[in-house]
């Protein structure tokens, strides 16, 4: 600290063992080797991601290594004893050393170094020493001038054998490294006022303990709930739905959870949403209506991410949104099974519902709907747009008895790709996987219809025999012997069917290479078959297109041309689709839910009073520069008046030599001293 | 030396920083008050208390730092000319382009382009649309690390001159694009118009302009020019990142905020955390020289054991850091990148203290200089980076539920915080000085970029904007 001034006094303290500890704690090797603990301990707590799901990290490190990081709190390393351990010793070594500088420091902004004897200050570095011509009067009214002009503040005194004249300036850089040095003191104290040591006790104690089953709040134990005032600080997250209340939070602690109650309720009036035209959301804000029964108080306020509620000491924050339960109306088209008739199912996201199906019993759960679906559009969209709407989409995940689930991203509208419309619906059985989509072809009413009353037809069984021999019998009419082939051509085309109904393309493909015949053979009979199975569908389709009133004697339109092809590639992969049905979304009424995040923290307002003393300490300590000057005006040996200066400074040495230089000068030319 | 009463008065007259002011020290801050009102007549509608008050304050600011370091009023006032300019004739024109069909986005890119011969106006195309200010920026900086390094290595002062001013004008054209960028933003949408701070590409610009301006500072406060290419290496990796993402990953398009950056916070966090990034980053650049310096006055076998070790580290990074970087990449592939990194550093080590030696002792700067500017620059890095930690705490505890989440980003602001605060105990109170400083601000710098855009990259968190 005083690296470059005179020593003040030589410490003659005696060493006791109190001494002993209090260098250990005011040591600087220590506060550095903290620093370093510190910053290690919370890299670590970056690297290993916090508050994970405990089975998420027993599947990523194994069983040991699980136990072994969960014995060290390396999971929520922040709240660890041992991290609070580490700040307490940061701040006791702090506090340590404060309480052996701070006197010093104190004693160093008042003291002006009156009382220095002429050696000690002849000994300072570029101390120089000049005879001084004119009367001593008027050379100390000019150095004391020369000093405040400088801007030192000057003190003198006349000594017996001589007169000192002590300017000092920039003293308040001393009270920096107080006030720096108790900020670092008080940021941690309120840091651990916020902390959840609190919680920790608790459960220490036995009087709480976190819930890790329960679904419902109502459902958790009264172990696991906390009143108003119970906790000192807590940070919790609850989501309400459009029109309803709650008075409760939900504290994550590790793997588990708490209830904090509040002392009043919160209603969500309405929540919004903007979008920025990327889909982006712009901004979200609900308006809310604290209702206090305590106090007889009820209001309204609008919250948005940036503009929280502030009541009672506790912060409501908008943090997310959701869907808070949206009411779809679903049409549940079966697949396979043409007597079936279409479901007409109502449900709300997160409902479940068990449904009959071809497969048995399969329950479907909602899980999610999202109102709009904004992707970037293609490069060279033709209406020059830079990201296109494709309207609503649910996701839900069906799930048979063993629990193994499928899960489903079906879009309400059809999508236009290449030019046709087609309902997509993505399909994946692992949450971790990309969607495989099935493409269904909308007709020319923009609906599924036509789609599945094909597949319906391709399926009944006693219709497409019907046709197959109509077609059969007017292809062959000429044809000698037809009577002959007839039935097995029937047969071939019924059992082609079958096959196509069961596993597509591929399975007609499986059939062909089990055959044993020669390559050739083979492609010859796939061209064979393909024909044949084409013709049926052919006319399956025409039988399909009549059905809807579609005029058989014109030949039929490129779309529908198109929507033949397209929906018999779709049909061809329907086996992978892995569910007997297919969900579409008819209707909805969309309800949203605001995520809200609650939150009080008493120990915030500590934590800004600690920032705002360090940050002046730290300016004051440091770029302010204690600088000292010294005249000293005695008389030599043969009675010639003598000037002595010397000056210092606490930092920045480079720039206080220069300085100094120009103050040398300056007095040289004030005094008329010679060089 | 003569003593007349005249000089004797003038060495005790009080000098007062207010009287000493010029008449130009007078006009510029009226200047600058002229523009902060009419400012705030044409724009208080859209502005909230706070932003108001940060208006006022930064026309308060830039007075006081035009009135210290005067250098800067010709700085703000070649910003101030340039992008009136830009504002002036962006209206009409983008109104010319929308009246013939074109979208906003389209009509602002025509202006600027290269390949659009019909639209493109000259001015926007080669001077002031903020991507030609840029480009221009970047290759100015560039160019001016070349040109100070032949100054340093030849001591050819009109080339140390010229790489002033090329640094000066990269400032100045970095300054531009930014605030035309700002004005673009809202030219697009008006819900899309913000302070251009607000990701990656951005802030790489005002980091770029930041650790210049502090250059400048010290390099006028110094009188030497030799620093520049030292520091000016910083800059341009930084603008050789920039332009990697502006070609590569077409970062420039201005992008709408996510609600949680709709703050006037955003004003003062960010620009306070570059100044604290900036001066880091030069006393890092300075550390290094020092280094380089000191090794080529005398070998020292601790100093290459610390280089190797750190060029080691560097290459384990990239070696690891490949992996997430690309599926394809194999274990011989990115033993080979790595290699390859080392053999760079090994390379232009090897080279650099040969360099050193050829230049000669007398023509590169004291060591004691370069200690003090890096003592210098990282007490005000420190000063500004607390202030931003702080302001970050503040906002985050207006958006995020808490003024602390220990969130990575907070994290690594600590960790660079404690870094910093322990280089300055050691210095200040244990009176280090020197070659183990000097390897402390360079290792300082690893986890400064580290806490930069490491943990944009590595780590995922609530800071996810910075996301390459």
């Amino acid at each position: 600290m005083t690296e470059s001034e005179p020593a003040v006094q030589a410490s003659s303290i005696p060493i006791s063992r109190r001494s002993v500890v209090l260098d250990f704690l005011g040591s600087m090797n220590l506060a550095i080797t903290i620093f370093v603990i510190i910053a290690i301990a919370s890299a670590i707590g970056t690297v290993l991601k916090q508050n994970e799901p405990y089975t998420d990290y027993i599947i990523k490190f194994g069983p040991f290594w699980h136990e072994f990081f969960l014995t060290l709190n390396l999971y929520d390393i922040y709240s660890a004893s041992w991290f609070a351990v580490l700040l307490a010793f940061l701040m006791t070594s702090t506090s340590v050393c404060i309480y052996r500088n701070a006197p010093r420091m104190l004693q160093e902004m008042r003291n002006f170094r009156l009382n220095s004897k002429l050696k000690s200050i002849k000994l300072i570095e570029g101390a120089r020493t000049w005879r001084l011509n004119g009367d001593e009067e008027s050379a100390i009214k000019n150095i004391t001038l020369l000093f405040s002009v400088q801007g030192y503040k000057t003190k003198i005194k006349h000594h017996d054998d001589r007169v000192i004249v002590a300017g000092m300036r920039g003293r308040w850089n001393r009270l920096g490294y107080i006030l720096g040095h108790m900020g670092m003191i008080v940021v941690p104290l309120g840091f651990i006022m916020d902390s959840t040591m609190d919680i920790a006790f608790l459960e220490w104690s036995g009087k709480r303990s976190i819930d890790k089953t329960s679904i419902y709040v109502k459902d958790m134990p009264k172990e696991s709930q906390l009143q108003p005032d119970t906790l000192f600080s807590f940070r919790g997250n609850i989501s309400i739905s459009e029109g309803q209340k709650t008075n409760f939070t939900l504290l994550r602690v590790r793997d588990g959870s708490l209830v904090q109650y509040l002392p009043f309720a919160i209603e969500l009036k309405d929540f919004r949403v903007e979008h920025y035209d990327s889909g982006a959301p712009k901004s979200f804000e609900s308006d809310l209506i604290i209702i206090d029964k305590d106090k007889d108080v009820q209001f309204e306020q609008t919250i948005a991410v940036n503009k929280p509620l502030y009541y009672r000491g506790y912060t409501i924050y908008q943090a997310s949104f959701g869907d808070g339960g949206s009411k779809l109306k679903l049409k549940i088209w079966p697949f396979y099974d043409y007597k079936k008739r279409v479901l007409e199912v109502d449900t709300v996201v997160r409902g479940e519902r068990v449904l009959d199906t071809a497969q048995g019993q399969l329950t479907l759960e909602i899980i999610d709907f999202k109102k709009y679906n904004v992707r970037p559009a293609q490069v060279g969209d033709p209406k020059g747009k830079k990201f296109v709407n494709d309207g609503s989409s649910f996701v839900f995940k069906v799930r048979d008895k063993s629990g193994q689930a499928r899960e489903y991203n079906n879009y309400m509208s059809p999508v236009i790709q290449d030019g046709r419309y087609i309902f997509i619906s993505g399909m994946r059985t692992n949450p971790s996987d990309a969607y495989r989509y099935l493409h269904i072809p909308a007709d020319d009413n923009f609906t599924v219809n036509r789609f599945m009353n094909f597949h319906a037809q391709l399926n009944n069984s006693e219709r497409a025999q019907a046709i197959a021999i109509k077609t059969v019998s007017s292809a062959l009419e000429n044809a000698p012997g037809k009577d002959k082939y007839k039935g097995d051509v029937v047969k071939t085309m019924m059992d082609l069917l079958d096959r196509f109904n069961f596993g597509g393309f591929d399975a007609i493909k499986r059939h062909i290479n089990k055959a044993e015949i020669s390559n050739e053979e083979k492609n010859k009979m796939a061209e064979a078959y393909q024909k044949v199975l084409n013709t049926l569908m052919q006319a399956i389709y025409m039988d399909v297109l009549r059905q809807e009133g579609v005029d058989d004697k014109k030949p039929i339109s490129d779309a529908q041309q198109a929507f033949y092809f397209d929906a018999l590639a779709t049909l061809s992969g329907l086996h992978l689709y892995g569910t007997p049905f297919y969900a579409q979304l008819a209707d909805f009424t969309h309800v949203e839910s605001s995520g809200l995040s609650i939150a009080r923290l008493p120990g915030k307002n500590v934590f800004y009073f600690g920032s705002l003393m360090t940050i002046i300490g730290i300016f004051l300590l440091l770029y302010l520069n204690q600088q000292r000057l010294w005249a000293v005006i005695y008389k030599d040996e043969s009675g010639q008046p003598m000037l002595v200066f010397a000056g210092s400074g606490s930092r920045n040495t480079a720039d206080f030599k220069r300085h100094y230089q120009q103050v040398v000068e300056k007095l040289e030319r004030v005094l008329g001293l010679n060089k | 030396m003569s003593v007349t009463n005249e000089v004797m008065h003038d060495d005790l007259k009080r000098e007062s920083f207010i009287k000493n002011l010029s008449i130009v020290d007078w006009a510029f801050a009226a200047f600058v008050a002229y523009g902060t009102v009419y400012t705030y007549h044409l724009y208080s509608y859209l502005m909230d208390g706070y932003e108001v008050g940060i208006l006022f304050g930064t026309g308060l600011s830039l007075i006081v730092l035009g009135w210290w370091w005067k250098p800067s009023r010709m700085l703000m006032a070649a910003i101030a000319f340039l992008s009136l300019i830009a504002v002036y004739l962006y209206e009409p024109a983008v109104m010319a382009l929308k009246e013939k069909g074109m979208s906003a986005p389209d009509a602002i890119s025509a202006l600027s382009s290269l390949s659009d011969k019909e639209n493109s106006k000259f001015l926007f195309k080669y001077f002031i649309s903020s991507t030609s200010a840029i480009m221009w920026m970047s290759a100015l900086y560039i160019m001016a690390t070349f040109v100070y390094f032949y100054h340093l290595a030849l001591q050819n002062v009109y080339a140390g001159k010229v790489a002033t001013a090329m640094t000066w004008t990269a400032t100045t054209m970095g300054f531009v694009g930014l605030m035309v960028r700002w004005r673009e933003s809202y030219l697009l949408s008006p819900d899309m118009g913000h302070i251009p701070v607000s990701n990656l590409y951005e802030v790489f610009i005002l980091f770029a302009i930041v650790t210049g301006l502090i250059y400048l500072f010290y390099e006028r406060k110094y009188k030497t020019k030799t620093m520049g290419g030292f520091v000016l290496l910083v800059i341009s990796a930084a603008v050789g990142f920039l332009l990697w993402y502006h070609f590569s990953k077409g970062a420039h398009e201005i992008a709408p905020l996510v609600p949680a950056l709709q703050s006037y916070w955003m004003k003062i966090h960010v620009p306070a955390n570059f100044i604290g990034y900036g001066a880091f980053a030069l006393a890092a650049m300075l550390g290094m020289f020092f280094l380089f310096i000191e090794q080529a006055r005398t070998p020292n076998i601790s100093n290459q054991v610390i280089a190797q070790l750190l060029i080691f580290m560097i290459a384990m990074l990239t070696f690891l850091a490949q992996f997430g970087a690309d599926s394809f990449s194999t274990v011989g592939l990115n033993f080979a990148y790595a290699l390859a990194v080392c053999a760079v550093f090994w390379v232009l080590g090897f080279g650099i203290v040969r360099a050193m030696r050829l230049i000669g002792d007398s023509n590169l700067p004291k060591l004691d200089m370069l200690d003090d500017v890096m003592h210098k620059s990282i007490a005000l890095g420190f000063g500004f980076f607390t202030i931003a930690t702080v302001l970050g705490a503040a906002w985050a505890a207006e958006a995020w539920g808490g003024y602390w989440s220990w969130d990575p980003k907070e994290v690594w602001a600590l960790i660079v915080w404690l870094n910093y605060a322990a280089w300055l105990h050691m210095r200040l109170m244990k009176g280090l000085r020197g070659t183990p400083l000097a390897w402390w601000a360079v290792v300082g710098l690893l986890i400064t970029t580290f806490a930069f855009i490491g943990v944009n990259i590595f780590l995922s968190g609530l800071h996810a904007y910075g996301e390459l």
